[in-house]
């Protein structure tokens, strides 16, 4: 019931959703923040890592990018790159999946949502995850699971910390169940990674929601939202259409989140990385409990 | 009394409340329309065969959610003996849409999770229709733990329509709390035994609905959306549940094929409510064999057979070698 909302056009969210699936920068000078609606120059947003200095709206990133930013140059060790998702089901919605994935490859030049490997972030060594949300809404079907496990399992093997920023819709609906048990597996290898006495840092970012919200991205140490960003459960369209109330205006914001006691702290995008390293500075490894 | 039909059983329904009526005739006319009872009643047998022998996956998550489907409590009552049922997450409250408990299973002593139905609309308010808020899973995982602690094996009953889409529930973590339960189950040392027994929607479903081995009903379906929720974002809301349903491939025989779950336990036609008796005593016997079979396995290798379990499914290749099929585990 929860999942991928953001796949379906609503008149409140439009201007974040657009953002998400168009990502964006013109060709033109400048362009219109989603934030606060104000005109800014392209050159000005880049420089400021996809930051509105007016009013501190986070762009999404892709995964690359988000990976530039928080890890050492020439650190990254991309991992699992060539892994595809099949097509288990056969399945034809609106859309044929088959067609689905060859236009997100054809988008956004990856594979699949996710981009894992190895990097230094501060010196630290870690196993890193990022998800791509322009990829069919960073949803996770066999290969987000698969990646990530591998990643888990890497990092508990070689004594790692592990980072992950996650942006996603859910569970990916095409792969049925398959889908829905990346969840546990995914959990599970966390499960043995925390068990090692190993640190996970986890940055949620604009939108962490569905079932990926309830599987490896909550199981973090340290659970960090970028500001404003999406995170929650249930869709809010969902949730209105059982209710039958408006929600609140911050519902499932990373502020909301934080109120409630479900993220650690937010973070501005450009303190992100000094505060993971700061973090990881803590989160020593002590010989574990295995 | 008006029965509960769904449009499929409809014209199998009308012919069942005709034939009631004729019987309600008095003595003296019953003689005369013997005849036409009998043949109603042949009529009737051929008509529940072919309404219900080949049903579609949308019937099957129709039969699933049936208003008088047998719910866990029916089964705990069934099943076992001595149910000692255990109430709250000591965090915040009792959550009515999952019950627990200690229970016997002829001899052998396990802890009890399900989620919780009710009966009448009364009831279902009470349970929020199955529906889990966080507290429930905290229970659940409250359980889970208790269990581990004194050694006893796991039986969990799985019958959700999915996490509770609420303003509260956001607000207490339920994403959190799934995760959490998903974490707990996989490093549990007591055998995990599932059963699916109607609905398995979604997050709120696998939260108790993993581990050593995984029964459905036949009739039962386990989904990673529900059909309506698939066709208002992969169909715009133009496409039709049984094509969702059809698509999502959420059925008993499908999850078999590809190795999802262990075993199936047949229904009478109709599904379960038809004859509940006869499935409980049906499922018992699977869960006695379920229950022998992962006891014999030592502890550590329980649960690395659950990790690998898990580990095994996805459907994937690496992109240049397309020819090297990653298959789901067999």
């Amino acid at each position: 019931m929860p999942i991928g909302e953001w796949f379906k056009k609503e008149k409140k969210r439009d201007s974040i959703d657009q953002t998400l699936t168009k990502r964006t920068v013109p060709d033109g000078v400048w362009e219109k923040c989603s934030g606060c609606d104000e005109p800014i120059f392209i050159k000005e947003l880049e420089r400021n890592l996809m930051v509105c200095s007016k009013c501190n709206y986070h762009f999404p990133l892709s995964a690359y990018e988000r990976i530039n930013h928080l890890t050492d140059p020439n650190s990254f060790d991309e991992l699992w790159e060539d892994l595809s998702s099949g097509d288990p089901l056969g399945f034809v919605g609106r859309r044929a999946y088959t067609d689905s994935l060859a236009s997100a490859k054809n988008k956004t030049g990856l594979n699949e949502a996710v981009v894992c490997g190895q990097a230094e972030i501060g010196g630290h060594k870690v196993a890193i995850g990022v998800m791509d949300f322009r990829f069919i809404g960073g949803s996770m079907g066999s290969v987000v699971g698969e990646k990530i496990t591998r990643m888990v399992e890497l990092a508990t093997e070689e004594k790692l910390p592990i980072v992950t920023v996650s942006s996603s819709g859910g569970a990916r609906m095409q792969e049925g169940m398959i889908s829905l048990m990346q969840m546990a597996k995914t959990s599970a290898a966390m499960a043995r990674h925390s068990r090692s006495g190993l640190p996970y840092i986890s940055v949620l970012s604009h939108p962490t929601s569905g079932g990926v919200t309830a599987s490896f991205p909550t199981l973090a140490d340290i659970i960090i939202a970028e500001p404003k960003a999406f995170i929650g459960f249930a869709g809010p369209r969902v949730i209105e259409q059982t209710l039958k109330q408006r929600l609140p205006k911050d519902f499932q914001t990373a502020e909301f989140n934080l109120a409630h006691g479900m993220v650690d702290m937010i973070v501005n995008r450009f303190d992100m990385k000094r505060t993971i390293v700061r973090l990881l500075e803590y989160l020593e490894f002590r010989g574990g409990a295995e | 009394m008006k029965r509960f039909a769904y449009d499929f059983e409809r014209p199998l329904v009308e012919l069942e409340t005709k034939l009631e009526e004729l019987k309600r005739l008095g003595p003296a006319e019953k003689e005369d329309i013997a005849t036409q009872i009998a043949y109603l009643e042949n009529q009737i047998q051929r008509l529940r065969v072919r309404t219900y022998s080949n049903l579609t996956a949308w019937q099957k998550v129709q039969i699933a959610r049936h208003p008088d489907r047998p719910r866990t409590s029916d089964y705990i009552e069934a099943i076992f003996t001595d149910f000692i049922e255990l109430h709250g997450d000591r965090t915040f409250s009792d959550d009515f849409a999952i019950v627990g408990g200690f229970a016997r299973l002829d001899d052998a002593k396990v802890m009890i999770i399900g989620h919780q139905k009710g009966r009448n609309t009364k009831e279902n308010i009470a349970r929020n229709f199955g529906m889990p808020h966080p507290e429930g899973y905290r229970k659940a995982m409250r359980l889970m733990k208790m269990a581990n602690k004194f050694g006893l094996p796991l039986i969990t009953f799985v019958d959700t329509p999915g996490a509770y889409p609420g303003v509260g529930a956001e607000e207490r973590g339920q994403a959190v709390a799934i995760a959490q339960s998903l974490m707990e189950i996989s490093m549990l040392e007591v055998p995990v035994i599932v059963v699916n027994i109607g609905e398995g929607g979604s997050g709120g479903a696998l939260a108790i609905g993993f581990g050593d081995w995984i029964i459905m009903l036949e009739n039962s379906y386990y989904s990673v959306i529900t059909p309506e929720g698939c066709v208002s974002i992969l169909w715009d809301g133009e496409g039709r549940t049984e094509d969702a349903a059809e698509s999502l491939g959420l059925t008993a025989d499908k999850l078999l094929e590809i190795g999802i779950i262990d075993r199936i336990v047949k229904e009478p036609l109709g599904g379960a409510h038809y004859a509940p008796a006869l499935v409980a005593r049906e499922l018992k016997k699977e869960l006695i064999e379920a229950l022998e079979s992962v006891s014999k396995v030592s502890t550590e290798s329980l649960i690395e057979q659950r990790y690998s379990r898990l580990r095994q499914i996805g459907y994937y290749a690496n992109i240049p070698d397309e020819s090297e099929p990653l298959g789901v585990k067999s």
